[in-house]
């Protein structure tokens, strides 16, 4: 009699076996390369842990009061940034997402606006900001056009996903109207694509919210510039309201943005 | 859709008279946030050096060509350090999400009132505070070096991971766990075979697409002196050497690109 035991394995989530093994393998073979040409100094480490808790104890208690009058015009002036950035970077957006769809570009605008959005998202914000501080001098004007150039390579690039997925019958539609090329857009793709647009626009306001924190480091205004300040006055109590001020700011955000995008939907 | 009736012809518009009175009001609303945000910025702009500045652009870009190629050999090591970065940092960041994605999941979490609150403010807050501002933190505790950025992208990875997961697990399918839990599971089994199957494909494609952002990342944590490209990038924009810098920035091209190619791969792979 058949007395072999039926037992019941999961099914892997990799189905063919030898990529299974030989990705194990390789992750295996990296970690080991990572840790044999990392080099991380255990003293140095040891030493900091006391220095760390001196250093996170200096936080406390966060001081909102002695700088509040520059935390204040910090805020406004991110604020500020990021309402023109983000606007600014959507204006500039629509016609490069419009290019990057392969449905309604030609082949030569379409590898022109993806080169554009490649070049766009590769360079990080702060990366960026260095080089529009450079040329453009200290303060928010070069914090808005360094957030909104960044805007565009996340903004274009889903967007023209999105115009990529439309229902072409109701594009035909307007088309055989005899419509021109701008209505069939206005007309045709336009009211498709407008729920992702909007949603997209207020998720982009929250990024560049909290992304217009850090530009203020390297000199591009706004509230990094006063984070920037209280870390280089050693005043870690108005860096830790800093701190605070921009977290609950990108909560209130975050949580108004999903509230629309919710209502929207 | 109306069709408004004019003197002798009927035609047609796209919204009638009261939606394009709203969105006229919405428009005007909109242009005039707008200007006036621009003239706070304006304001304390110094206008002189923005108009100056497709000159300076131009003195740049003389300055960064030819790129001095040979410098790219001394690149390779910091290179080498801002992928790892990214991946070491990635895994820690994943690894801590998992329960914290559990504890704030609805449908998972101990309990509603004390640790689902606590769970969510640890996400929110790793999500606001920039990976930059993470290793400014850091560099200050543990040191200078490759240490500091991947516990800087590990911090950061943790919020990002945990908000799509937690999210992930509120949107599974109750059936399926009903069918384990009829098997007479208990809680380890029904969580082992009923919720993490579920979430497995979700789990591995956030991890990817963080892996993929986290190369970005990584190459700007040198900037305040946490380990990888960034540290070099520092060095020579302070030393002037444009056509270094010009090498620095191609690299950094080439590996958001590799990393982007390689994560394509990857999700066709196992998705």
């Amino acid at each position: 009699m058949n007395d072999k035991k039926v037992i019941w394995k999961r099914k892997p989530l990799i189905k063919n076996r030898l990529l299974r093994i030989g990705l194990i393998l390789l992750i295996s073979t990296y970690l080991l390369s990572v840790f044999l040409t990392t080099e991380i100094d255990w003293q140095r480490i040891l030493e900091g842990i006391p220095r760390g808790k001196n250093f996170i104890f200096a936080f406390f208690p966060p001081d909102f009061i002695t700088r509040s009058d520059e935390i204040l015009a910090g805020i406004f002036e991110s604020l500020w940034m990021t309402i023109v950035a983000t606007i600014v970077g959507i204006l500039i957006s629509i016609p490069v997402s419009l290019g990057a769809a392969k449905n309604i570009a030609p082949k030569f605008v379409y590898f022109l606006s993806r080169g554009v959005i490649t070049l766009s998202r590769s360079f990080q914000e702060v990366i960026l900001a260095i080089f529009f501080v450079k040329l453009m001098g200290f303060g928010p004007f070069a914090g808005m056009v360094t957030l909104s150039l960044s805007t565009i390579g996340f903004f274009a690039k889903l967007l023209s996903e999105d115009i990529e997925d439309i229902n072409k019958s109701q594009a035909e539609a307007i088309k055989s109207t005899g419509s021109n090329w701008f209505q069939w857009v206005n007309y045709g793709v336009q009211p498709q694509v407008m729920p992702r647009f909007i949603g997209l626009s207020l998720y982009r306001l929250d990024i560049n919210f909290r992304e217009s924190a850090v530009i203020g480091i390297v000199g591009g205004g706004g509230i990094g510039s006063t984070l920037n300040t209280a870390f280089d006055r050693y005043e870690f109590e108005t860096a830790a309201a800093v701190l605070i001020v921009i977290i609950s700011i990108v909560m209130i955000v975050e949580y108004t943005s999903s509230h629309l995008r919710k209502l929207i939907k | 859709m109306p069709i408004i009736k004019q003197k002798d012809y009927k035609t047609w518009k796209k919204f009638d008279r009261k939606r394009d009175l709203q969105n006229w009001l919405c428009w005007f609303l909109g242009t005039l946030i707008f200007s006036f945000c621009f003239g706070l910025i304006s304001s304390k702009t110094i206008w002189f050096y923005v108009f100056d500045s497709h000159n300076e652009a131009l003195d740049l870009l003389g300055r960064m060509f030819p790129p001095e190629t040979n410098y790219f050999l001394t690149l390779i090591k910091p290179i080498w350090d801002t992928l790892n970065i990214a991946t070491i940092g990635t895994t820690i960041g994943t690894l801590i999400a998992i329960p914290l994605a559990f504890l704030s999941a609805n449908n998972t979490t101990p309990s509603k009132k004390f640790i689902r609150p606590l769970a969510l403010f640890c996400i929110v807050s790793s999500r606001s505070i920039n990976s930059v501002i993470w290793a400014l933190l850091l560099v200050a505790v543990v040191g200078p070096g490759v240490l500091a950025g991947i516990i800087a992208i590990g911090l950061r990875s943790i919020g990002f991971c945990g908000k799509l997961l937690y999210e992930a697990i509120e949107e599974i399918d109750e059936n399926q766990i009903e069918a384990i839990e009829a098997t007479g599971a208990n809680k380890a089994q029904i969580m082992t075979f009923g919720i993490v199957p579920q979430i497995l494909p979700a789990f591995t494609s956030i991890s990817i697409y963080r892996w993929d952002i986290n190369i970005r990342e990584a190459t700007v944590v040198g900037l305040v002196g946490a380990g990888g490209i960034g540290i070099e990038l520092d060095a020579q924009i302070g030393d002037l050497a444009w056509a270094k810098v010009s090498v620095i920035l191609l690299a950094i091209v080439v590996a958001v690109v590799f990393s982007e190619w390689i994560t394509a791969k990857i999700r066709k792979a196992i998705i």
